[in-house]
């Protein structure tokens, strides 16, 4: 109960804070959109390379993308917070404060859920209003919105776990360059189908793959490699649980 | 007609939109003096000091700063004096000798002296273990011993120092004063030095301009503005607090009763002569007492006097002003 | 007494010594436009395969992007450095030696483009080595390094300008999402005349990084389009006498010395 608690106030906090500072709340909305943008409108001449055969068009194949990206990029903004937080000094006061201190990490990863949450809906609200297709049913759109859950908090606690043993500002681009090379070196443009050479290679095995084809097959109703991309994803999850609540400790250590 | 080195006749800073930050400063500092502008924070110290070292035109009024107008002869006037400003202005990437080699070269010392110049300095001021150290590793006494030898570099006959010993620990103060102090006898140099720290201009300055609100209230030797504040004062704690109404009433006769938060205290009439007098008759009243000390007046007091209020703990507005204002267009 | 060329080349080896100082400074304009090359490379290589693609090899296409994301870095780089200054008091300091201020601003800029020209010789280097060929040739070469420099002080004009008139580093850095936005609306990832929806390949026609990349592009995949290097050159030259003239405003406002 202790932890539900500290976790509740660590959540707010850092939901208080982003919601009432434009500078942090902002880029996580417009980032996702302008991508979205990016990639569906300028791109979408690709669905005609031949090979091409996502059936609910480029728009929501580049979607999809879009709404893992901004999971993944929503987990490291939080860690951001995270690391400012070290860096004034503030996590010194949570670590004093808290009497369970796995709480602050469940805190911070409820934070970092909630704050996507409203990038999901803003991002979903619009690429439907532009006429993406969905060939999904309900039970479907809940597979495709649970990967993007796990693969937020699998972010989150991936960036959580840097920022406790960095403890700075700088930790900024070690947290993002690995997550920003997983995403780009999974079929972001094309289906694995249509990569070729050593981006095939690396793609086959970057676990985000899965996730992303899983995630596809979701949005258009016919499912595919859905254990596999569980699997990954939870995968991932619990190692960087490891890594972050190990990176607990060592902030403790720290003092 | 005296030959000062450094003169301004109402002198005016009007801020864009704002205060105005001097109001019309009068003064003269003779060459080889050092003058300590004196102030709290907000009264205008740096601002006249922007103004005197060219890096902000005034609203009206006139300077000379070395024999140069500060509006129509800037180049001049920069060619002659050296500043270190308010912050240690330093690159925290470069290191102690490269600043000084920059700056030697940016000053068109001839190449062949660029180095031995830097070497001087660095020896000077006592940086030469860390010549070869970047920046962003000094402390900050280091950073203003760098900052005063970047001054120095072209052997400027006025310096410029606004607030120079400003978060620096005491031995770190103390060298730089003892620099200052050498720069002026040995040297030569005339220097306008602001400081909020009543100590410093004490010890340093020949002369003070106490400046509050953009104007000068007071001026003149320490010695002369103290003994315009007048008398000293004494305190004394009795052994027995019980003690304390008498002794009030002896006190009463010697002078005007000031406030003291552990006993009583009074502004002696004639000055120190009374202490004699003091002392006697406390001893023909039986009154022992712990503590008996004797004020001279300080600057505070000077201050005090001219203004109402205590020189320590005004609020900060200046700084930042000066610094916007440098920022923005002119006004 | 120092002349200008003798204040600028000061100012310059200042502003290479403390990039070269700041390792994040110097890896990032590199790496990342790298990186950036490689994943786009080997996802987009099949848009190869759609008619009228230009090129048969992805990377050729491409490898414009990198010179002028590297304009980017550099932007960022003069105006952080600048920043500094003002922030720490250095301006201030050098205000007061005979320094005269366009030689800040052209040895500030000077040093960029020294570090632009290393940059453009590693992206040229890197596409070279992954079997890209310049249609134009050995001269080619010597054009593309010209406009790479052209383009470099256009960017880092614009980035001393946001600096000095804001003094803030923070300023400088809020600049970065508004470039990304316009390299990303552009002909980054794929040639204009291809782009299926109306009003993405309208927004890619009238910005102006489209006409840098496709000028960088034509020395690469065509040769000598002269319409291409028209454009690309003139669109660098207007950005660079603009930025150059409020990066020059911005630093006679900021060092208002009498």
């Amino acid at each position: 109960m202790r932890t539900l608690a500290v976790a509740r106030g660590v959540a707010w906090r850092t939901l208080h804070n982003v919601f009432t500072n434009p500078s942090l709340f902002i880029p996580s909305i417009v980032f996702p959109l302008f991508f979205f943008t990016a990639f569906a409108g300028g791109l979408s001449r690709v669905q005609d390379v031949p090979g091409f055969n996502y059936a609910e068009g480029y728009t929501a194949f580049q979607f999809v993308f879009v709404l893992l990206q901004s999971a993944a990029f929503g987990g490291v903004f939080t860690g951001f917070g995270i690391a400012r937080d070290f860096e004034s000094g503030f996590a010194r006061r949570l670590l004093l404060a808290a009497p369970n201190r796995s709480g602050i990490v469940l805190g911070y990863a409820v934070a970092a859920l909630v704050r996507w949450c409203v990038t999901a809906v803003i991002l979903t609200a619009i690429a439907l209003a532009v006429g993406m297709h969905v060939g999904g049913g309900g039970v479907d759109l809940v597979g495709l919105y649970t990967l993007a859950v796990i693969i937020n908090v699998a972010a989150l606690l991936w960036a959580a776990g840097v920022a406790m043993r960095l403890r700075t500002m700088q930790a900024g681009p070690i947290m993002q360059m690995p997550v920003f090379l997983v995403l780009f070196f999974a079929p972001v443009y094309v289906p694995l189908s249509l990569l070729q050479g050593w981006i095939h290679g690396v793609a086959v095995v970057n676990p985000l793959t899965r996730v992303l084809e899983a995630a596809r097959g979701f949005l258009a109703g016919s499912p595919t490699e859905v254990a596999a991309a569980f699997g990954a994803a939870l995968a991932l999850a619990v190692a960087f649980s490891v890594w972050a609540f190990r990176g607990l400790r060592k902030a403790e250590a720290a003092g | 007609m005296t030959d000062y080195a450094i003169e301004a006749s109402d002198l005016v800073r009007q801020f864009k939109n704002g205060p105005r930050a001097v109001d019309g400063i009068d003064l003269g500092v003779t060459a080889g003096e050092i003058y300590g502008f004196l102030g709290p924070n907000g009264a205008g110290k740096s601002t006249t000091v922007h103004m005197l070292t060219t890096l902000l035109p005034p609203t009206s009024g006139t300077a000379r700063v070395a024999g140069y107008d500060v509006v129509t002869e800037g180049q001049n006037v920069r060619a002659a004096i050296g500043a270190a400003l308010q912050e240690a202005a330093l690159d925290p990437l470069l290191t102690g000798r490269e600043h000084l080699r920059l700056q030697a070269s940016l000053q068109a010392l001839p190449r062949a002296n660029r180095n031995e110049r830097a070497d001087e300095l660095i020896a000077r001021v006592g940086l030469t273990h860390a010549a070869d150290r970047k920046v962003r590793g000094y402390s900050g006494g280091m950073k203003r011993r760098l900052d005063l030898a970047m001054a120095l570099v072209h052997r400027p006959s006025v310096l410029f120092l606004d607030e120079p010993t400003t978060g620096l620990d005491i031995q770190s103060r103390t060298a730089l004063w003892d620099e200052v102090a050498r720069l002026a006898r040995e040297d030569g140099v005339t220097v306008f030095l602001t400081t909020q720290y009543l100590e410093e201009a004490d010890v340093l300055a020949g002369r003070v301009g106490i400046i509050d609100h953009g104007h000068i209230v007071a001026e003149g030797t320490t010695d002369e503005l103290k003994a315009q504040v007048g008398r000293p004062t004494v305190e004394a704690i009795p052994d027995d607090p019980e003690d304390t109404p008498r002794l009030a009433e002896i006190f009463a006769g010697f002078g005007d009763p000031c406030g003291s938060t552990k006993g009583v205290a009074v502004r002696l009439r004639t000055g120190d002569t009374d202490l004699a007098d003091v002392v006697r008759a406390l001893d023909g009243a039986g009154i022992a007492v712990a503590n008996l000390q004797l004020h001279q007046p300080t600057l505070d007091d000077v201050f005090l006097a001219k203004t109402g209020r205590s020189l320590e703990g005004s609020d900060e507005e200046e700084t930042e002003l000066a610094r916007a204002d440098l920022a923005a267009e002119p006004a | 007494m120092n002349t200008l060329a003798d204040q600028v080349f000061l100012l310059a080896r200042r502003s290479v010594v403390r990039t070269i100082r700041q390792p994040a400074n110097v890896v990032a304009p590199l790496l990342f436009p790298m990186m950036l090359l490689a994943v786009n490379s080997g996802g987009l290589n099949a848009e190869t395969r759609l008619p009228g693609f230009p090129t048969n090899s992805f990377v050729a296409f491409a490898l414009a992007v990198p010179f002028i994301q590297g304009a980017l870095f550099a932007t960022m780089n003069a105006g952080t450095d600048l920043a500094r200054d003002i922030q720490t008091g250095f301006l201030s300091r050098l205000s007061l030696t005979p320094m005269r201020g366009i030689a800040l601003l052209a040895g500030q800029l000077g040093g960029v483009m020294a570090l632009g020209i290393v940059q453009a010789a590693v992206y040229l280097a890197v596409g070279l080595l992954v079997g890209v060929r310049l249609a134009s040739g050995p001269l080619g070469v010597l054009v593309l390094f010209a406009f790479a420099l052209l383009v470099t002080l256009g960017f880092g004009a614009l980035g001393a300008f946001a600096a000095l008139r804001t003094g803030s580093g923070e300023a400088v850095q809020s600049l970065f999402p508004a470039f990304f936005v316009f390299l990303f609306l552009s002909s980054m990832n794929i040639p204009r005349n291809l782009i299926e929806t109306t009003w993405f390949r309208d927004v890619a026609t009238v910005n102006p990084v489209s006409y840098l990349l496709e000028c960088v592009r034509s020395l690469i995949i065509t040769g000598w389009d002269a319409e291409a290097l028209a454009l690309g050159f003139g669109i660098a030259t207007a950005v660079a006498v603009v930025s150059l003239g409020l990066a020059s405003w911005a630093l006679r406002v900021r060092m208002a010395r009498t």
